[in-house]
């Protein structure tokens, strides 16, 4: 019987890939799962507290506010942004010159780093100075993004929806496009109107580009941190303090290291739980 | 009812898709296209249906003007080559659908669906998604959308291209029976040869955006008006070379020569194309048909299958395949004999390919 010969050199060959997913995953994840369950002094000195943290985390009412916050904004945007895409990406031309033209337009806005976005909106919307903030505030209406909590969030949903809406409608027209004439012809043939073939052939093919739409959507609106960082500060007052915003307050500017973390990490979970539900539930319906 | 076309032509920008075009296809039955690909099948059917207008010409159907006409005022039906149903539609609803939209009366439409579900045996699968049915099954909840309606028109445009060879053969033997007694005329696309002949019906044979012939399928078969329909109509590709007539004999390069039937008795003196079928073209170890004359070249590809050879040959500079019955092991660069049926010889005109007579 032949023996079976062992070779460990072939541990070497993964070791790059250890290393990566250690110094890029693993390691910075454990450092916050270090200080969520521990108090930290100067000189790096550690006392354990458990889940204390994470208890004082969950029943604060500051969290609670930024996290209802953050629902909304992420509620609101979705909200306009996957229908406004789906409506532009139907309007869309389908062959010709145009074509080429609307989609450099539509990838325009995601071009621009987000810092400058939100430079760009905060100038745009002062009430002064602004083309925006001057021509409603010349509407008669009274609008001051900086010191009327709506007005800040009508102008961060605005700037959110600029900046995104293309990314959907870019999704959303590769779906449209990758539909064969011929359903459009048997739709034709069978007398379908408008609208059915809207719900009953569009839509059913756009499903999975729209739900990868939703979900980049979701977990970069529930992340999102330096556009309104920008534009408001989180103001005014706490008013569009979202969840980044607030725990960036939490970690660098009053230095709670440990409820930080422990924040960071219930943070982290939400996102990841509501995307993995959302995702298993489309492509279950996907299934039946 | 009879589907006519008066001169159409259909030119998209500076391309032209189907030259100057007159056809009657009778009413009832069943009515073929044959063509490779971009010989104007689908621009054909496009334009039968109405989902293409012409750039000139007329299309009548049933003794009415129908040229402008949209599609969704010509009672046609169509199945295309790609499975196409809707999505999130259950097969029932599938086939209810053209049903749905005429306003029918729902315990019709059960029994009409229940009908055709029984006619295509998708009664099982009734509940189902299309997505969870195999290719056969969602082609035929598209051919079932297709029969659920009375239309007048029926265009099936490769329907079986992208099935499975099994599924294929099932489903074309079911075909002409389903569409048996409806009185609709039936247009179907293939790029087959055989397919059109087992399908029978009449055929036009496509060649560029031309319609090469049109008439009973046997008939353009054996009797092609001209080379190009012969060759539409001929999988593996006819054999051609040059022949000459003279004292009474076609001779093949001086090598070989065999008497001129009767059928070609009056064509004058001269240079001609023959043109033989692959099957007609069989090894010299084969018994010889009754009219035949043996030619010699040089074997280029042999490809033996269970029960049949195909061997490729070089005749003074015509590559030309033989098609028999039996394996016939030719070994490749070798020279071999072959016995030519001249019976079944195909005789056109050196100028314009038009059949000799």
């Amino acid at each position: 019987m032949a023996r079976k010969t062992t070779n460990q050199k072939a541990w070497f060959l993964v070791v790059p890939v250890v290393v990566l997913v250690a110094f890029n995953a693993v390691i910075p994840l454990m450092t916050v799962v270090n200080y969520s369950v521990q108090e930290t002094f100067g000189d790096n000195v550690f006392f354990w507290e458990g889940v204390k943290w994470y208890e004082q985390v969950l029943h604060s009412a500051r969290f609670h506010a930024s996290l209802l916050r953050q629902i909304t904004f992420t509620g609101i945007i979705l909200a306009i942004e996957i229908p406004l895409g789906v409506a532009i990406a139907l309007t869309m031309p389908k062959k010709g010159f145009w074509v080429s033209v609307c989609l450099v337009l539509m990838a325009l806005p995601l071009l621009i780093p987000w810092n400058v976005v939100g430079a760009m909106w905060n100038i745009y919307a002062l009430p002064e100075l602004g083309l925006l903030g001057r021509i409603i505030n010349g509407l008669g209406i009274n609008y001051n993004f900086t010191q009327q909590p709506i007005a800040a969030w009508f102008t961060t949903i605005m700037m959110d929806v600029w900046h995104w809406t293309s990314l959907v409608v870019l999704l959303a027209y590769a779906g449209l496009r990758s539909i064969p004439d011929a359903y459009y012809q048997a739709a034709k043939i069978d007398g379908a109107s408008g609208w059915a073939v809207f719900r009953h052939i569009q839509l059913p093919k756009m499903k999975r580009v729209l739900t990868i739409a939703i979900l980049l959507r979701f977990m970069d609106s529930f992340m999102i941190y330096t556009e309104p960082f920008v534009l408001t500060g989180g103001g005014p007052g706490n008013s569009t303090t979202f969840l980044s915003i607030d725990l960036v307050k939490v970690a660098l500017g009053q230095f709670d290291l440990g409820p930080a973390a422990a924040m960071s990490l219930i943070y982290f979970l939400i996102v990841l739980l509501t995307s993995w539900v959302f995702y298993t539930l489309m492509m279950k319906n996907e299934e039946q | 009812m009879a589907l006519e076309f008066k001169n159409v032509v259909k030119r998209v920008g500076a391309d032209i898709h189907i030259y100057p075009t007159d056809l009657t296809i009778e009413p009832g039955g069943f009515n073929i296209l044959l063509g490779t690909t971009l010989s104007g099948k689908t621009s054909l059917i496009q334009l039968m249906a109405g989902l293409e207008h012409p750039t000139s010409g007329e299309v009548w159907f049933d003794g009415k003007d129908v040229t402008g006409v949209s599609v969704q005022k010509r009672n046609v039906s169509m199945v295309h080559q790609q499975f196409i149903n809707y999505p999130n539609f259950s097969v029932y609803d599938n086939i209810a659908s053209p049903l749905k939209v005429a306003r029918m009366s729902k315990a019709d439409i059960k029994a009409r669906v229940g009908q055709v579900a029984e006619l295509l045996k998708l009664t099982p699968m009734l509940d189902r998604r299309p997505l969870e049915l195999s290719g056969g099954q969602q082609q035929r909840t598209a051919l079932a959308r297709a029969l659920v309606k009375d239309s007048d028109l029926v265009l099936l445009d490769e329907p079986l291209a992208n099935l499975d060879y099994k599924l294929r053969e099932e489903l074309r033997d079911e075909l002409p029976k389903m569409f048996k007694g409806r009185g609709a005329t039936v247009v179907y696309a293939t790029s087959e040869p055989g397919e059109a002949l087992l399908l029978g019906g009449h055929t036009a044979a496509l060649h560029e955006g031309r319609v090469t012939q049109f008439g009973e399928t046997a008939r353009v078969y054996r009797q092609p008006q001209d080379l190009i329909s012969a060759q539409v109509f001929s999988d593996p590709p006819i054999n051609t070379c040059r022949v000459t007539k003279r004292d009474g004999r076609f001779h093949l390069n001086g090598t070989s020569s065999w008497p001129v039937g009767p059928a070609h008795a009056a064509l004058s003196d001269g240079p001609f194309v023959m043109a033989i079928r692959p099957h007609q073209v069989t090894p010299a170890e084969m018994a010889p048909p009754a009219e035949a004359v043996r030619v010699e070249g040089t074997v280029l590809v042999t490809e033996l299958s269970g029960s049949e050879s195909v061997v490729r040959f070089n005749l003074e500079g015509d590559t030309w395949i033989s098609q028999s019955q039996g394996i016939h092991a030719a070994p490749v660069g070798t020279r071999a004999a072959f016995h030519v049926d001249t019976s079944q010889c195909l005789y056109f005109n050196v100028e314009d390919h038009r059949i000799a007579v």
